[in-house]
């Protein structure tokens, strides 16, 4: 079952504010280190590897995720409102497979 | 000389009985496992976004107002568009059904719900979406205290509960007492032993790395003693979850919890 991602994000803020911005995924991230107890084998990694947050298509972070980040990854940071527009966030799994969202801001 | 000696013995006397008086099982109320837990998961637990038990909460959400089944019904279609109808119900759960003749939890009535009325398939007890529909209802009773009726037509599986709780079994021989009531506080390994409460389930658990029900806690709590696990849903342990609610009187519900 999919679960859409969860983003936070200030409708609007004044001009220079540090606003926070939150983001919580759903997923699994299988370290690529577990074995399947039955057949002995390694169950193949599958993790989130990328996240990005882009402001009005201006890349504004990204990050690259490794296999010690637990399920469901939360990620947390500040950023300072200069002007009106769309906050775009994309994750990246090992399968290439992205799951994205959206949330606008205005700024007064 | 004599003097000092009685003086000497009424202040031993007084002694022993503070001695005595302290080592007296102490009537407190039972502290929610929220209270043994770190600052770190409190922190995720107190903010509604950074707890990740609420993307379940949301697909309860969406599958309230989902129509499904033969009846073309959905749970909004009875119970209102927003959940504020369940305000208070699920702390009084498990309660009697006199249909059944036994106790039924929240679960088993949502899947009574999606069988009879709905004329749909039965939700798995340990699925998203009935973890989403228990967490989304327990949640509209959030921060109401669990009050359980353990008279009447449940006294008798309120019994049954007990019995199960104070039973010792598994390779361990151990109850369910021998940790949660007279270890509440001390640490097993690297865990910290709590009074045992069901007020934040359905939890997210952090070892799991999702949402799970009370069920599977006790599932997982038979099975680090050694004894064989009941299946979840099974009639031992909804009877254990009225004998735990019944425990966590007054406690303030606190689903869906973070636990470690």
């Amino acid at each position: 079952m999919a679960k859409k991602p969860r983003v936070k994000v200030p409708k609007s803020a004044k001009k220079g504010e540090q606003i926070q911005i939150k983001t919580l995924i759903s997923h699994k991230m299988e370290t690529g280190t577990r074995k399947n107890k039955k057949t002995g084998k390694l169950i193949p990694r599958m993790i989130i590897n990328t996240f990005s947050c882009s402001f009005n298509g201006k890349e504004l972070l990204k990050a690259t995720l490794h296999p010690s980040v637990a399920a469901n990854p939360y990620f947390a940071f500040y950023a300072k409102a200069t002007e009106s527009g769309t906050f775009d966030f994309v994750w990246t799994d090992d399968a290439g497979k992205t799951v994205s969202a959206s949330s606008k801001m205005t700024v007064a | 000389m004599k003097k000092t000696s009685l003086i000497k013995q009424i202040v031993m006397f007084a002694g022993f009985g503070v001695l005595v008086a302290a080592c007296a099982p102490k009537e407190e109320a039972l502290k929610s496992g929220y209270d043994w837990a770190i600052p770190e998961t409190q922190a995720m637990q107190d903010d509604d976004f950074s707890n990740p038990a609420f993307m379940w909460v949301d697909i309860g959400n969406d599958e309230w107002s989902k129509t499904d089944g033969e009846a073309g019904k959905s749970c909004a279609d009875c119970h209102g568009a927003d959940g504020s109808s369940m305000k208070g119900k699920s702390n009084m759960y498990p309660v009697y059904n006199k249909d059944d003749k036994k106790l039924r939890s929240i679960q088993d009535e949502v899947n009574n719900c999606r069988t009879n009325r709905m004329k749909a398939k039965a939700w798995k007890w340990e699925s998203d979406q009935m973890l989403g529909m228990a967490a989304f209802i327990r949640t509209q009773s959030r921060d109401m205290p669990i009050n359980v009726a353990v008279d009447g037509d449940a006294a008798p599986f309120f019994e049954a509960g007990k019995e199960f709780y104070e039973t010792r079994r598994g390779g361990l021989d151990m109850a369910c007492t021998h940790c949660h009531v007279d270890f509440p506080g001390v640490k097993i390994r690297a865990n910290v032993l709590t009074n045992g409460l069901g007020n934040g389930f359905p939890t997210y658990r952090l070892k799991w790395q999702k949402i799970g029900s009370l069920h599977r806690r006790f599932r997982g709590c038979n099975k680090n003693i050694r004894a064989q696990p009941f299946k979840q849903g099974s009639d031992e342990y909804t009877n254990l979850e009225l004998y735990l609610n019944h425990r966590a009187k007054g406690v303030m519900n606190e689903s869906p919890s973070v636990r470690n």
